[in-house]
């Protein structure tokens, strides 16, 4: 139980955190992407903000032999840099900077109750099942 | 230039970190959201959802505490529909190859010095970058 307990209230620290950067704004995101234009720092002091406090935390996390509420860290499994995931990423681009949303921000953004951030959640849920029938075990 | 959001971004961004080390203290698991949401959504089934289902509603939940006590949500969004809907396949298809998005490679990913996280970050925001190009300056 503590497990599923801790889990919401970190999703909602993070959740109020997109909210507060303002990384829910489709428009602060386009315009970080928008390098040729108006050109919008936020989302990099966003990432600056978030990896000063995870690039020092994550290794010293890291050294524990479990964490605190499971029995073992359920870590990324994958090495290589494959044409999987390159392949990946560069859609995953295109579909962000044509709607300036990413995941995360998506789903905290239904909290908005805004039928458009609805419409790209389902289908971005689409998306990924489609992706999902194509995986190998 | 635009203006950018120095406070709430810093602030938002230590407030990111913060949640994503927790996750990977607590819980062992990486604060990568495509990543928790895939495990919902898949041809095969996954037996831990109930913790992936407690973090999407955890998430929705955070902007809703930031709507009751601070006010309403900044969303502006320039897209249409038929654009959102082509945006949202291409995210949801892409982070499920590339095995991430933004939080799971960008925050995460490149704190575990992952070298599959930077390789996908610089390509996601390139491509990103160019997309934009691509629409505001080259179309328009």
């Amino acid at each position: 139980m503590s497990h599923l307990l801790s889990s919401f209230c970190i999703a909602a620290l993070f959740g109020f955190g997109l909210s507060i950067s303002e990384m829910i704004n489709p428009a602060r995101v386009l315009g970080f992407l928008d390098v040729g234009g108006e050109w919008d720092a936020t989302l990099l002091l966003v990432m600056i903000g978030a990896l000063s406090v995870t690039v020092p935390l994550f290794p010293m996390i890291l050294r524990r032999a479990a964490p605190v509420l499971e029995d073992q860290f359920a870590l990324p499994v994958k090495s290589k840099i494959d044409a999987r995931l390159l392949l990946g990423a560069a859609i995953f681009g295109i579909g962000w900077g044509l709607g300036g949303f990413c995941p995360g921000p998506a789903l905290a953004g239904l909290a908005s109750a805004s039928p458009n951030v609805f419409l790209f959640v389902a289908a971005m849920l689409a998306g990924q099942w489609l992706a999902s029938r194509v995986e190998r075990p | 230039m635009a203006d950018p959001n120095i406070v709430g971004g810093f602030i938002g961004g230590a407030l990111i970190g913060v949640s994503a080390c927790l996750l990977l203290l607590l819980n062992g698991r990486i604060a990568g959201v495509s990543g928790i949401l895939g495990g919902l959504v898949s041809s095969r089934v996954y037996a831990d959802w109930r913790w992936r289902l407690a973090f999407i509603v955890g998430l929705v939940s955070g902007a809703g505490v930031y709507e009751f006590f601070i006010g309403p949500l900044p969303l502006e969004i320039a897209a249409n529909a038929p654009t959102l809907v082509l945006a949202g396949l291409l995210v949801g298809i892409g982070t499920r190859l590339g095995s991430g998005c933004t939080s799971g490679h960008g925050v995460c990913g490149l704190a575990r010095r992952s070298p599959r996280s930077l390789a996908a970050t610089m390509i996601f925001m390139a491509c990103g970058a160019a997309t934009v190009y691509l629409i505001r300056h080259i179309f328009i």
